[in-house]
């Protein structure tokens, strides 16, 4: 069954490998966009997915983290610093040290109180990105040069940034599912369904769940910082709650946990908003039943009617 | 040489004195029971012994060292294994995955991200052969979910060894169990008494004659009577308080 879900990662894979030519040759060049955008949701999503699926530890902060990409990307460059490897370490080490401070507090609770502390400390990070006025302030800030790889525009629209950022979804892909098949995975997975008894084991539930913390911070953060290089253009509405939600969104409606579900939710969700939106002005009113239904009727979401048996966390 | 320690515990919940000044140790190859009426007190003492209680005063010494102020994942770490009255297993772990990650917990780092743990060889091995000691290896591939209740009291009593403990508390292993598998788990644990020392809360007297070295009887938080099993038996105290009431 394992093999399942592995055939349907390389089938989408594959299918986002040719598309920008097949889109390209038919004149729908344009959908090459939005296929980069639910990428760029899906790194985010397989990251939130490593403490909500893996750890079951439910954040509303996490496009906390997808915004501090952004802005070490745009605030990097403003300062002179244009080698894109170079944003990306301060931007994960600005990522991580954030989420180990606000991590540490968060983790004190859980459940709905760890929601909410979640959810307050990216309302922070929300305000402070929009009290930047040096930096666009809440009207956000166009990127008049972007971040380079070596000097080459390889990592930009000009070049092949579609490619790099299919690149870092494979390997988000591959490396969130190796660190749930781990040890420190399988620590992660005991402690979300019985923490007492992984503390009676000898495990420091603390510790490995501020660690996954930790390592999804950094992982968003490098959604962010691609979606700013994409987009060209940042804001602090990357930032917002209603951006956590989305995530989390996605990853219900892809299955919560399992190895395809934040790929397959945010491929659906992107493209459900824009057929939707292209057919009436008012889709929200069949979004919102649309989202109710797959909930409801596929449960474990959109991987389990593709791979089912491969559904739930930990396979 | 006393392997785990209790001194003058004692512990308040609001007027109720729970556990009043308890002391007693459990010795190399000993097996130390503790009964009384339910509500005496005795889960809230493991409790407190495991680290989910912080006792008011008092303290829980673990091959000499003072643990009480420790997190329960420490004490663990430091050799306190222990099962639960109410199975707290892994259900959507296979039984050998539960046992397995015990086994974990004692072989180095779990700071790990990138190799299979499922795989690893020496977790497993050490895994099997516990599972094997308790019966339950042909059971080893499904979820622990899915284990009858008298297998899943196997599992526990296995998660507990695979950390190779100093010293074992045991909270009503025979729970819930019927009276051909309290005797085999009986049977087990009287090849375990061995090896391991245990502080055993039971309610089944047949296992407690049989495994005990030393029973104490504990009423409203204190310990009323101790000695030989032989000895509790005859003890008219002991017999009024809980004794007495069995066979009433």
């Amino acid at each position: 069954m394992r093999d399942r879900s592995l055939l349907v990662a390389g089938g989408i894979f594959a299918l986002l490998l040719i598309a920008p030519g097949v889109l390209d040759a038919t004149g729908q060049a344009y959908l090459t966009g939005l296929l980069m955008k639910a990428m760029l949701l899906a790194i985010a999503a397989m990251a939130l997915d490593l403490l909500v699926g893996q750890g079951g530890m439910i954040s509303l902060g996490h496009s906390a983290f997808v915004g501090i990409g952004a802005y070490v990307l745009a605030i990097g460059l403003a300062a002179g610093i244009e080698n894109i490897l170079v944003l990306l370490a301060i931007a994960l080490a600005v990522a991580g040290s954030f989420a180990l401070v606000t991590g540490a507090l968060a983790l004190r609770t859980s459940g709905v109180y760890f929601l909410m502390i979640t959810l307050a400390f990216g309302q922070m990070a929300y305000f402070t990105l929009t009290s930047l006025a040096a930096y666009g302030g809440d009207d956000g800030l166009t990127l008049w040069s972007l971040a380079t790889l070596f000097g080459s525009n390889v990592a930009q629209n000009a070049g092949h940034i579609y490619l790099v950022i299919l690149a870092v979804l494979v390997a988000t892909w591959w490396l969130v599912h190796r660190i749930g098949q781990s040890r420190f995975g399988r620590v992660l997975r005991a402690a979300r369904d019985n923490p007492e008894r992984a503390a009676v084991m000898g495990f420091s539930v603390f510790r490995y769940r501020l660690t996954a913390y930790v390592i999804a911070g950094m992982i968003a953060s490098v959604a962010g910082l691609l979606t700013a290089q994409q987009n060209e253009f940042v804001s602090p509405a990357l930032a917002t709650w209603q951006h956590s939600g989305d995530l989390l969104v996605i990853l219900v409606v892809g299955g919560l946990g399992s190895r395809n579900g934040a790929l397959l939710g945010a491929l659906f969700i992107v493209a459900a908003q824009e057929a939707l939106g292209a057919v009436l002005p008012e889709w929200r009113l069949i979004y919102g039943p649309l989202l109710v239904g797959v909930v409801l009727f596929a449960k474990g979401g959109l991987n389990s009617l593709l791979a089912p048996g491969t559904a739930g966390p930990g396979r | 040489m006393s392997i785990l320690e209790i001194r003058n515990l004692t512990k308040t919940f609001g007027a109720v004195r729970v556990s009043k000044e308890i002391s007693l140790t459990v010795g190399a190859r000993q097996c130390h029971a503790l009964i009384g009426p339910n509500g005496a007190g005795k889960t809230t003492l493991i409790h407190q012994i495991s680290g989910v209680l912080t006792p008011d005063a008092g303290a829980v010494l673990l091959d000499g060292t003072d643990i009480t102020a420790l997190p329960m994942w420490r004490r663990a770490q430091a050799g306190l294994g222990r099962t639960f009255q109410i199975s707290s297993t892994l259900h959507s772990f296979s039984v050998l995955e539960n046992v397995a990650l015990a086994a974990q917990a004692k072989a180095g780092s779990s700071m790990r991200f990138f190799r299979p743990a499922a795989t690893e060889a020496a977790l497993n091995r050490q895994a099997e052969a516990v599972l094997d000691r308790v019966g339950l290896l042909r059971r080893a591939r499904i979820l622990a979910g899915d284990l009858s209740h008298g297998e899943r009291r196997l599992l526990e009593l296995a998660i507990a060894l695979a950390g190779a403990p100093k010293v074992l508390l045991l909270d009503e292993p025979m729970a819930g169990l019927g009276r051909v598998e309290s005797e085999r788990l009986t049977d087990i644990l009287a090849e375990l008494r061995r090896e391991i020392p245990m502080l055993l809360i039971e309610h089944d007297m047949d296992a407690i004659f049989r495994l005990a070295d030393t029973v104490a009887v504990l009423v409203e938080g204190a310990v009323v009577a101790r000695g030989t099993p032989d000895e509790v038996r005859a003890d008219p105290v002991a017999r009024a308080a809980y004794l007495g009431e069995e066979s009433a």
